[in-house]
Formats: structure tokens, C-alpha cells, sequence
């Protein structure tokens, strides 16, 4: 029994490096933006050949895990879903337990290292409401969309509480845009915006007054010149001082003088974009757009409604992140935590991201035989 | 109109997938271009604009820290002041070769083994643009020294702060507390805004739990800076605001009156104004000197105080944990009362013997539930009054029982036994009040009639502070009424001075519903001082107010050789004894409430009791007139008349109370038993 198990395990590692299962496209697009990804930090860091180090071992490890989840056909993931988010949601609930009064509790500590239960819920909630709607007709009927709302308000209101703006925008995403690609009426659709344009008022009042302090500052940066409002002035001077061209690798002063802080994570596309300017920026909007377009294409080529939602949510969402940190940098979002995907320094971020591109793969090997 | 389908239609979903997709493809480019239009606007539009700004950078903003609240007694006494100092900083970031620079600066400015350990502490913690404190309290000297050597060490720096004294050392050590550098573990609970800028933080005390109000919201200032880093110039100050001062209910003069009494012997003493909660005097013996932890404290020093026996760190009044003996009689008393079980003139055969309902009294050895009074062959028939006089066990063994444990838990409770008091600083210990439930979690075995019986006479389990016993004689000297003892009475910001009281209302009603009640348990109290231990001690003699109280002596350990019997030196018992000693005048309309502990006393009546006559002397002597503001105080003398010697107990005039008993089954299986 266990030397069968063995066996089967063997083979399917072996199998993970002799057949990966990876769509050429997806990874070469990946790998370009994870190298921008080192090139950029190396120079915000100040050359820290350490933090470059540590960087380019989590892409290791995101890689490793990319191709032994690729490995997973989507049925076997699909078998798995409503545990897996079940789980991550009530490794939320713990969180939430052990952070019982005190200020902002995320992470859970294993012993050999800390993770943040709320990036498992990047995945795990588009897999949920992807596998609700597979067996349902589709465009889904108000009852369903209640149930995908209930679905994604759950673990969406446990991140928030955390308090965790910037993933629980990133987690109810993820849900909300399978919802979409499950072709749900566009006038429903705006019916839904239309009612959650209603609720910000309300919403407003449960934000913590940090976060009401953000948005507040965005309007107004001056008036915080110790806080996030300096962060917005001097993003926003360094993306503006680069110009069409930039000032070359290695030649941002602001980060360099520190003007600029946490300009190796949240803030890092502002040196990105002082050194290589608007070309720079475009460039790298392209890559991204490249690679959410691959993903939608995947998504397109799926076998089953499963595949094809997942993959479509898992691509959309990749968006969110482009232009959540791109719109704070460029002081036209107020500032929450979220990273440049592969660009930002640190986190769990580029691993679980890496995870999630394993899935793309795995239903792009599982896609439509082709007549 | 479609009809709608009732199957699911893998080609169709497939479409409208395919539509949806592209739909959302096409929305993600809309995104995409807005975000770029927006990098376009700013890089573009608006790029000469952000070149100019980015080369005139050189405006950082720099947190200011507010000054840090003062704190007084309630007379105006400096107890907390903030005195100039300077510090050497290190921009770690302008440092091309840390050790060299350290061994260098070394030369010029000696740094010890501490500040680099806590430097490179603080190092590794902080970001590498922060200036880093490397040595706290330059002397003058220090100063002249690196001025001149200046420019060897670019990214170091002289900057003024100010340090915080205390400039009455350790009579304030346990109850105001000291501030120390801010560590690693602040780090991760204080808000960075308000700390930013701030080098220390409350470590204990009112420093601690008053930290909110103390510290203050900081202000900034804009600095304009050259290419390294340095301060050109300042372009825009906006001042912090300072926090707030804090004025004390305690009075310099019976805290001072207080720490004399003890005269180093170890031991803790809390004075509270029953009317209103306010402490009025709390001290632990021995103490220490707060300022060494302020600018970090050095290790001999620390081990010094650590490894001293009588722990002089560890706050007896707020934590110390002592088994409180007789003195809970007078409130056991004033549950039976209150509880219907006993009328004031129901009286008692004491004989010297108590044995428990259906245990043989004639059982010679004692076993077998059978418990002894103090005084041998009894005291005879007495009533409530008398029995709280003498300190009757056998009247009180009886109570207990007719009360039962779970009545006499309840009410006990209600006097804060086994809780905390709720006075205004962190870390009280709860004690422990003997009840069905205590034992339940402690211990598999269910609750003995045994431990009723010894519960009455406050031996057993329990476990009472000094403070959880000032704040229960203080809630019955204030006829009942409960207040959460406050050290803090009042606020004032550093403009106007105007003090802002704060308000302590009772925690509770009255724990006495009937006056009559009240009188008789005073009654005894009085008697107490009259003819009982008090008398001995001559605790009311020359004192213009009547005053009431209670005696408790109980002991460290269990009684395993026969010495206990034969050696009644008075050097001897102390090592086996804590004295109690509770009062409260005057005791017609109470004002002051004190409990004494005296951890090696030998009685509480003539060994704890001179020390709370001691501070309701001082009591008397500062209710003369409040003390001028901040004029030298009155040297820590005896500004007490008529006051017994403290040594004046001895063998030949042995208290009535607290004659111990022999072989006391209840105390075999406990190490800190207690007689009364």
C-alpha cells in the first residue's frame, strides 16, 4: 500500500521534470517579468545582492510548486476545491482567534515560518465559486448569485477585519470575476455596481479610521507630510521626474535618497518608473497585458466550465494587482498593500502567484482536443 | 424573447464564456490605458514640473517628540521631571565601515559593552536612513570631546533630548514607575506615527498605564538637507503637543512617613482616603532607584538588584501575595450579620477547642477535624464585639461553617478578595479567595468542611495583597461604599496648568445595607485598639482621632519541629511570621484607611501596627496644610510624637492575640499555613 503510494509519488515527480505541462507562451512571459522583476530590485535595494538572493529563490520555489501543480488536472483540483477552501477559510477564523485583541493580526506561525492564510484565499476563492457554478446553468439566476455573494463575503469580510484592505479587494476580485466570465446578464451586472455604489457610504463607516485616513490623504497629501501622504507626494514626484525616457538603471535619486520609502515592495514601480521612464512603464504594461490576454486565451480553450472559469478569474485578477499598485503609485488610488506582481520585494505574494499560473497550466494541458 | 433552457449546454456556455472573456479583455486594455494615461500625465504633462521638484528634494520632514507629562503629588512635589540631555546618533546608511567607526568613535567618546549591545540591537531593527541612539547622557565632557572630532565621523551626530529623573529615587519606584528606551517588542504594539522620533516609553507604574496621557502627539518639522543628508536648515516647525501632567492622591509626606516606618525591613503598606478611593501613600520595602533604567540599565546593577533576597524590584503592595490571617475576621463578621446568621449578642463558648460536628473532641492528638484557639483554655463566652477583640477562632471557625463556603466566598468577593482592586496600574496579582471553584481547578479533590472552618480564620488557601486588603478595610471604613482605588486624581495640560479631576465614582453600592451593622464591627475594631493587640502597642495613645483597626499575624510555614513551642524570641518568630496590621481613623467618620504588611514581623499587632500609626501621624501632620508648591521637603525624619518604640514588644508582655497553637492538622499538608 505505501510502497504503491511511493511508487505513484515517484512517478509523478519524475514525471513533473521529464513532461512539464506548461504552455511556452505563459512561462517565457512570466520569466521576463520576474527578471524585470530582480533587475528592479537590484537597484532599489541598493545593490543588495541578499535581497536580490531571496527574491530569486522564492521564484525558485513559486516554479517548483508551478510545475508540480501543473501536474494536478483541473478534475482532481475541482474534487478538492470545497475542501481547500474550507480549510483556508477556517485557517482564517483561527487567525482571527489569535489575534483577538490585538492591533492587525495576518499571520499564522508555523513553527519553521509564517504565512498569511489570506493569500491561500487568492486561489481558493475563484476555485469555490467556479466549482459552485460548474454544475449550474448558465448565466446564473439570482439564487446562485446569492450564494457565490455569500461565498465570497465570508473569508472577503474575515480579511477586511484583519484589518487587510488591499487582499480582501484582491479576494473578492478573484470571486466576483468568475461571477463575471459565468456570463451573468450585463444588466444584472449593473444593477450589482449600482447597489454597491449605495453601499460605499455605508461601507465607509466600517473602515477603520486608518484606512478612511488614506483616502483622505489622497485628496489631500499635504495634510499628512509624516505619513502616507509624503509616500503619494514622493511616488508621485519620482514617477513624474522620470519622463518619456527615464534616468537609467541605477539612477533614481529618489529612492536613493530616500525620499521614497517602502521603495523596494509596495513602491518599487515608482523606481521603476523614474528609471525607465514611460517607455519603461509601457513596456511593462504590455508584458502584462500579454500575459492576462494568454491566460483569458487558456481560459477560452478550456475543457469545462470549471476550467474555463477559474482560468478566466485567475488572469482577471492578475489585473487587479496591475492596477491597484500602479493606480497608488501614480497617486490615483489611495494607498493599500498591494504588491506589483514579481516585481514587488517579499511576501508570500510571488509564490502564491507562481501557484496560481501551476493551475493555468494544468487546464491548459487539460484543454479541448481540438477537431 | 429565449426560452430559458433547462439543461446545461456545454457549446452555448462554451459562447458566452468565449463572449464574456473577450468583453473582459477588452475592459482590462480600458483599465490599462487609463493607468497609462495617467503615467503619461504625469511623466509627460507634468514632467518639467516633477524634474524641478525631484532636484529640490531636499525637504525631509522630521518627527519632533512631544515632552513627556510631569508628574506630581497632590500638593504640586515634582515626582517625574524631564531634564536636557544629550545623545550620540549613528545614520547607519552614511556609515561605509561600522566597526571601524565604533572602535574609532570609542576613542573619543568611551562607549561601554551596553550601549553597543543595545545598539546593535536597535540596529538591526530599524531602517538603515533612521538615526540609530548609540549613548545616552553625554557628560559635558563627552560632548567637548566629539565637537572637536566632529568631522572625522560624518553620520554621527550630538542631539538634545530630553531624559527623565526622578528626583526622589526609589520612594516612588513602585507606584510611579520608570520610562526606559523603546525596544523591539514596543516596536510591534506602539502606533509608529506617535512614537516616531520618541526614544522612551512607560516601562512600569503610572508611567505605564498613564502612558496615553503622558506621552503626548508629536509635531514636525520640514528640514531642508544637503546631499548627504544633513540639516541645512529648518524651513517649518509645527510643535508637537506635550502630554499631559499628572497629579498623584498620594502625599510626599505619608509616603515618606511610610518607607521610614519600615526601616528596610521588607515589607508594603497601602493608605487610602475610604470617602474616595484615592491611595494616599503605597509603598514596597525595599525599593530601588528608577533613574538607573532610564538610559538603559547596566549589568551590574541589574544583577545587583535581581540577585538581592529581598527582591527589591518585585512590587509587594501591587503583587505580593501574603496569607492574610485574622484580619479577615472583621469582614467575615460582617457577612454573618449581613447574612442573618449571626445577631452582634449571640455569643459562644470558646475552650480553647474546636472540633468539627461528629469528630470526637476528646481525641487527644487533634486529628480528626478538631482545631485550636489561641489562647489556651479559651476565652470563654463571647459576642461579636469580643470575639473580633480577641481575635476568637473558635467564634469565627463556627461562622464559617453556619455561612458556608460558598456564602463566605461570595461575600468575600465582593470585598475584591480573589479579583483585582481595579487601581490604575497594570500587573496586580488577584490573590486567592477560597472557594468551591478555586479548588475545582486546582486540585482534584472536591472541598473538605475542614477547609471551611479554616478558611474563617484566613489561613488555607488564601492569599490576599497588600493592596486587595487596603482597598477591603478602605471599602468598610467608607461604610461600604466601594471605590476602585486611584492613584491619579487628576490631569493638567502643560499651558494652563488648570487641573481636570478625574472622576472615580463607587464601583458599586453599598456593601452594607443596615448602619447598625457597620457600628458593631467598628465596635470590635475599636475594641481592638483599646484592649486588645492595639493596646499593647499603644497604637492610639497621644492621637487627637479614635482609631479602629485589626491585627493579623500569620505564618510562613508549617509547624514541623517542636522549636515553635519552646523558643518565643521574638528574633526567632520573625523568621516564621508576616505581621498584618489594618486600621482606619477616625473612626467616627473615617478618612484615611491603611493596611500594613511586614513580611518578617513577628506580631502584627506590635510590629505592623507602629507603621500604620506612623503614616496616620504623617496623615494628621499634612492635614495641617497642603505643602507649598515645590519647596524642598521636610527631610524624612520622625514627624511623629507619642508613637511606641517599634521594639518595645518582648517576650514577657506576649500579645493575647496570636499565642499559636500547637500541631494544627489543616497546616500539616500546607507550606504557608497561618495562625491568627
Amino acid at each position: 500500500m505505501i510502497a504503491t503510494l511511493n511508487v505513484r509519488l515517484r512517478r509523478f515527480l519524475r514525471r513533473t521534470l521529464t513532461r512539464p505541462r506548461i504552455d511556452l507562451p505563459l512561462a517565457l512571459g512570466l520569466f521576463v517579468l520576474g527578471l524585470i522583476g530582480l533587475i528592479t530590485l537590484y537597484s532599489a535595494s541598493d545593490g543588495s545582492l541578499g535581497m536580490v538572493g531571496g527574491q530569486a529563490a522564492r521564484f525558485v520555489l513559486g516554479g517548483a510548486l508551478l510545475l508540480v501543480v501543473s501536474r494536478i488536472s483541473p478534475s482532481v483540483l475541482r474534487s478538492w476545491t470545497p475542501w481547500l477552501y474550507a480549510g483556508s477559510t477556517a485557517l482564517l477564523v483561527v487567525v482571527a482567534i489569535l489575534g483577538e485583541g490585538r492591533g492587525s493580526v495576518r499571520w499564522l506561525d508555523l513553527g519553521v515560518m509564517r504565512f498569511q492564510p489570506s493569500e491561500l484565499l487568492k486561489l481558493t476563492m475563484p476555485m469555490m465559486v467556479a466549482w459552485y457554478l460548474h454544475p449550474r446553468q448558465l448565466p446564473p439566476s439570482w439564487k446562485d448569485m446569492a450564494v457565490v455573494g455569500v461565498l465570497i463575503a465570508i473569508p472577503a469580510g474575515l480579511i477586511a477585519e484583519q484589518p487587510d484592505l488591499g487582499t480582501a479587494v484582491l479576494v473578492t476580485a478573484a470571486g466576483a470575476f468568475a461571477l463575471f466570465l459565468s456570463g451573468v446578464a450585463w444588466w444584472r451586472i449593473g444593477l450589482l455596481i449600482g447597489a454597491v455604489g449605495g453601499m460605499i457610504p455605508v461601507g465607509w463607516h466600517f473602515l477603520h479610521q486608518y484606512q478612511r485616513d488614506r483616502v483622505l490623504t489622497l485628496l489631500n497629501p499635504e495634510s499628512d507630510p509624516l505619513g502616507n501622504g509624503w509616500h503619494i507626494i514622493q511616488s508621485q514626484i519620482a514617477v513624474g521626474s522620470g519622463g518619456i525616457f527615464g534616468k537609467g538603471w541605477l539612477h533614481s535619486t529618489q529612492s536613493r535618497l530616500d525620499f521614497l520609502p517602502e521603495h523596494t515592495t509596495d513602491f518599487i514601480f515608482a523606481v521603476f518608473s523614474e528609471e525607465f521612464g514611460l517607455v519603461g512603464v509601457c513596456g511593462l504594461i504590455v508584458l502584462y497585458a500579454f500575459i492576462i490576454g494568454r491566460c483569458l486565451w487558456i481560459a477560452m480553450e478550456a475543457r469545462d466550465t470549471y476550467s474555463r472559469l477559474l482560468a478566466g478569474a485567475i488572469g482577471m485578477s492578475f489585473f487587479v494587482y496591475v492596477f491597484v499598485n500602479g493606480g497608488m503609485v501614480a497617486g490615483m488610488l489611495p494607498v493599500v498593500g498591494v504588491p506589483m506582481p514579481m516585481i514587488s520585494y517579499g511576501g508570500t505574494s510571488a509564490v502564491s502567484l507562481l501557484v496560481g499560473f501551476g493551475v493555468l497550466m494544468s487546464i491548459h494541458a487539460n484543454r479541448k482536443a481540438h477537431l | 424573447m429565449k426560452l430559458r433552457r433547462s439543461l446545461k449546454d456545454p457549446r452555448g456556455e462554451s459562447l458566452l464564456f468565449r463572449r464574456r472573456a473577450l468583453a473582459g479583455f477588452v475592459l482590462i486594455l480600458l483599465g490599462l490605458i487609463l493607468l497609462v494615461s495617467r503615467f503619461v500625465f504625469l511623466q509627460v504633462t507634468h514632467h518639467d514640473e516633477f524634474v524641478t521638484r525631484s532636484t529640490n528634494n531636499r525637504v525631509k520632514p522630521r518627527a519632533i517628540p512631544p515632552a513627556r507629562g510631569l508628574i506630581y503629588d497632590r500638593n504640586g512635589v515634582l515626582l517625574a521631571d524631564n531634564v536636557p540631555a544629550f545623545r550620540l546618533e549613528v545614520v547607519p546608511e552614511q556609515i561605509t565601515d561600522m566597526p571601524a567607526l565604533l572602535e574609532q568613535l570609542g576613542k573619543v567618546v568611551p562607549l561601554g559593552q551596553d550601549d553597543l549591545d543595545a545598539f546593535r540591537k536597535q540596529l538591526k531593527q530599524s531602517r538603515r536612513f533612521d538615526s540609530v541612539p548609540l549613548k545616552m547622557h553625554l557628560t559635558e565632557d563627552e560632548i567637548d570631546r566629539f565637537a572637536v572630532n566632529r568631522w572625522r565621523f560624518p553620520g554621527v551626530d550630538v542631539v538634545p533630548y530630553l531624559t527623565r529623573r526622578y528626583p526622589l529615587g526609589g520612594l516612588f519606584a513602585h507606584v510611579v514607575g520608570y520610562v526606559g528606551r523603546i525596544d523591539a517588542d514596543d516596536v510591534e504594539r506602539l502606533d509608529p506615527k506617535r512614537y516616531q522620533g520618541t526614544s522612551h516609553v512607560g516601562r512600569s507604574g503610572i508611567e505605564r498605564s498613564y502612558e496615553d496621557v503622558l506621552h503626548g502627539t508629536p509635531g514636525y518639522e520640514l528640514l531642508e538637507v544637503n546631499a548627504d543628508g544633513r540639516t541645512q536648515r529648518v524651513l517649518e516647525t509645527h510643535a508637537p503637543i506635550p502630554g499631559r501632567n499628572l497629579y498623584l492622591s498620594i502625599d510626599v509626606r505619608l509616603q515618606q512617613a511610610a518607607e521610614a516606618a519600615f526601616a528596610g525591613r521588607p515589607g508594603a503598606a497601602v493608605a487610602i482616603d475610604p470617602r474616595n478611593g484615592q491611595v494616599l501613600a503605597m509603598v514596597s520595602v525595599p525599593t530601588f532607584d528608577p533613574n538607573l533604567f532610564v538610559n538603559g540599565i547596566n549589568h551590574v546593577d541589574y544583577s545587583a538588584l535581581t540577585n538581592d533576597p529581598d527582591k527589591p524590584l518585585y512590587n509587594r503592595a501591587l503583587r505580593g501575595v501574603y496569607p492574610p490571617g485574622s484580619t479577615v475576621k472583621p469582614f467575615l463578621a460582617l457577612g454573618g450579620l449581613e447574612y442573618g446568621v449571626r445577631r452582634p449578642e449571640d455569643t459562644v463558648l470558646s475552650t480553647g477547642q474546636f472540633c468539627l460536628p461528629g469528630h470526637g473532641g476528646s481525641n487527644s492528638t487533634g486529628r480528626g477535624g478538631c482545631y485550636r484557639d489561641d489562647t489556651r483554655g479559651g476565652d470563654g463566652t463571647v459576642n461579636m464585639v469580643r470575639a473580633i477583640e480577641k481575635s476568637t477562632n473558635t467564634y469565627f471557625y463556627k461562622l464559617a461553617l453556619d455561612l458556608g463556603i460558598d456564602r463566605l466566598s461570595e461575600w468575600m468577593s465582593r470585598f475584591s478578595f480573589g479579583n483585582k482592586t481595579g487601581i490604575d496600574l497594570l500587573g496586580e496579582s488577584e490573590g486567592i479567595l477560597p472557594s468551591r471553584e478555586w479548588k475545582a481547578a486546582h486540585s482534584k479533590f472536591g472541598w473538605f468542611p475542614g477547609e471551611t472552618v479554616i478558611a474563617g480564620i484566613g489561613q488555607g488557601y488564601w492569599a490576599v495583597t497588600p493592596l486587595q486588603l487596603g482597598h477591603a478595610i478602605a471599602t468598610f471604613a467608607g461604610h461600604g461604599v466601594p471605590y476602585a482605588p486611584r492613584l491619579v486624581m487628576a490631569t493638567a495640560a502643560v499651558t494652563d496648568a488648570q487641573r481636570r479631576p478625574l472622576p472615580n465614582p463607587p464601583s458599586g453600592p453599598s456593601l452594607i445595607r443596615r448602619p447598625a451593622e457597620w457600628d458593631v464591627i467598628n465596635e470590635g475594631m475599636r475594641a481592638v485598639i483599646v484592649s486588645g493587640t492595639g493596646k499593647l502597642a499603644k497604637l492610639n495613645d497621644g492621637f487627637p482621632y479614635l482609631i479602629a483597626g485589626k491585627s493579623g499575624t500569620a505564618e510562613r510555614f508549617s509547624r514541623t519541629s517542636s522549636a515553635y513551642d519552646t523558643n518565643k524570641s521574638t528574633a526567632y518568630l520573625a523568621t516564621r511570621h508576616r505581621a498584618w496590621f489594618m486600621g482606619y481613623t477616625p473612626s467616627d467618620d473615617p478618612q484615611i484607611s491603611a493596611a500594613v504588611v511586614l513580611e518578617a514581623g513577628a506580631w502584627g499587632g506590635t510590629d505592623a501596627g507602629p507603621i500604620m500609626r506612623k503614616i496616620f501621624d504623617a496623615w494628621v501632620v499634612a492635614k495641617g496644610g497642603a505643602a507649598p508648591r515645590d519647596v524642598p521637603l521636610p527631610a524624612p525624619g520622625e514627624p511623629n510624637q507619642g508613637v511606641p518604640d517599634q521594639s518595645a514588644p518582648n517576650e514577657s508582655t506576649a500579645p493575647i492575640e496570636d499565642i499559636p497553637v500547637e500541631d494544627n492538622p489543616a497546616q500539616a499538608s500546607s507550606s504557608d499555613g497561618a495562625t491568627p
